[in-house]
């Protein structure tokens, strides 16, 4: 069985997606959760990318690991802040 | 013990997934499908039984080099458009739901920024602006186009918004530019319904494959779009980031 290096790559892209999927849906601290979703969009971009998708590779880069990781965290920030004030 | 059963299950599922689609004759190899027995074949020739070649084929069916654009914004721009509507609507119930404030006030940063924050932020507000304007324009050579363009100004905006305290962006100016945009866009599609029968059909010429200039009015369609979803995702954003104040 020859790999070639993107054969070697893909796989341990693979095994990290699969651990962080884990790690965002069995983390307790909802932060530490959204984060571990932002490095997901990022290992998948470069899953898109090896599997020759750069248009899907590019979008998921800016609304996947940028934006709604944005939107997510400020979500959280208002929840916390009306908790505080009750 | 509920952990447990909830991992059998998702590996169960994985494997049933993975079991099904490897003996199946429909869903060939990663790279091994035959392209000739498909219908995108006949997106990627566009239409003619030659091969298109960058910077020679002239006037083909579709203008981009990108096969992808030629997709999205040619053979299907009508279902792009029901797209842009979709993201309307949930810029709108975003609007709704928390653009009410009668007297808007910004969210508070956790820090002070200094001078070196505020400043660095600048410069690199424009280097970003300027990758999505590069994005839009050349969507239908390169990949990206409207959409991934769009949503990098909104995140230019988003920049600013978090490294400095006192920041607002003129949220009219953007509803105004959203909606110019997205009617003109319709404009474009009627314009097509009367010079050439269809519906958002193309009715410039197409030019040839690859020169900037080319392939009629995708490239201005690509525009209009980069232009909605920027201002459409800036408004959502500085909603996110405005509360009402509490009194």
């Amino acid at each position: 069985m020859n790999m070639t290096l993107t054969d070697i790559i893909m796989i341990v892209v693979s095994v990290f997606l699969l651990l962080i999927a884990f790690f965002a849906v069995h983390e307790k601290k909802l932060i530490k959760s959204v984060i571990f979703l932002s490095a997901l969009s990022m290992l998948s971009v470069v899953s898109y990318v090896l599997m020759k998708a750069p248009d899907v590779a590019l979008t998921e880069a800016v609304i996947g690991s940028g934006l709604v990781t944005s939107l997510f965290i400020f979500t959280l920030l208002s929840i916390q802040k009306k908790e505080d004030v009750q | 013990m509920k952990k447990i059963l909830a991992f059998i299950l998702t590996m169960g599922l994985g494997a049933l997934v993975i079991i099904s689609l490897s003996n199946n004759e429909f869903f060939p190899e990663f790279g091994m499908a035959d392209l000739t027995e498909r219908v995108s074949i006949e997106y990627i020739t566009k239409g003619s039984a030659l091969d298109v070649i960058f910077n020679q084929t002239n006037n083909p069916e579709s203008g981009p080099a990108n096969i992808v654009t030629s997709i999205v914004i040619d053979y299907r721009s009508f279902d792009t458009l029901g797209e842009v509507t979709v993201l309307f609507i949930s810029s709108l119930g975003i609007a709704l739901l928390l653009g009410g404030a009668a007297i808007p006030k910004r969210l508070d940063l956790n820090f002070k920024p200094n001078f070196m924050l505020r400043v660095g932020s600048r410069a690199l507000f424009s280097i970003i602006i300027m990758t999505g304007v590069y994005v839009i324009s050349h969507g239908h050579l390169t990949p990206g186009g409207g959409f991934p363009g769009g949503t990098m100004i909104a995140s230019a905006f988003l920049l600013l918004y978090l490294a400095d305290d006192q920041f607002r962006a003129k949220i009219k100016g953007f509803k105004i530019m959203e909606s110019i945009a997205g009617s003109l866009y319709v404009i474009i599609g009627l314009i097509g319904l009367i010079l050439a029968d269809q519906f958002l059909e193309n009715f410039l010429p197409n030019g040839t494959v690859g020169v900037l200039i080319s392939s009629g009015i995708l490239p201005v369609v690509y525009i209009l779009i980069g232009l909605k979803v920027g201002s459409e995702i800036s408004g959502i954003i500085d909603h996110f980031l405005t509360e009402e104040e509490v009194l």
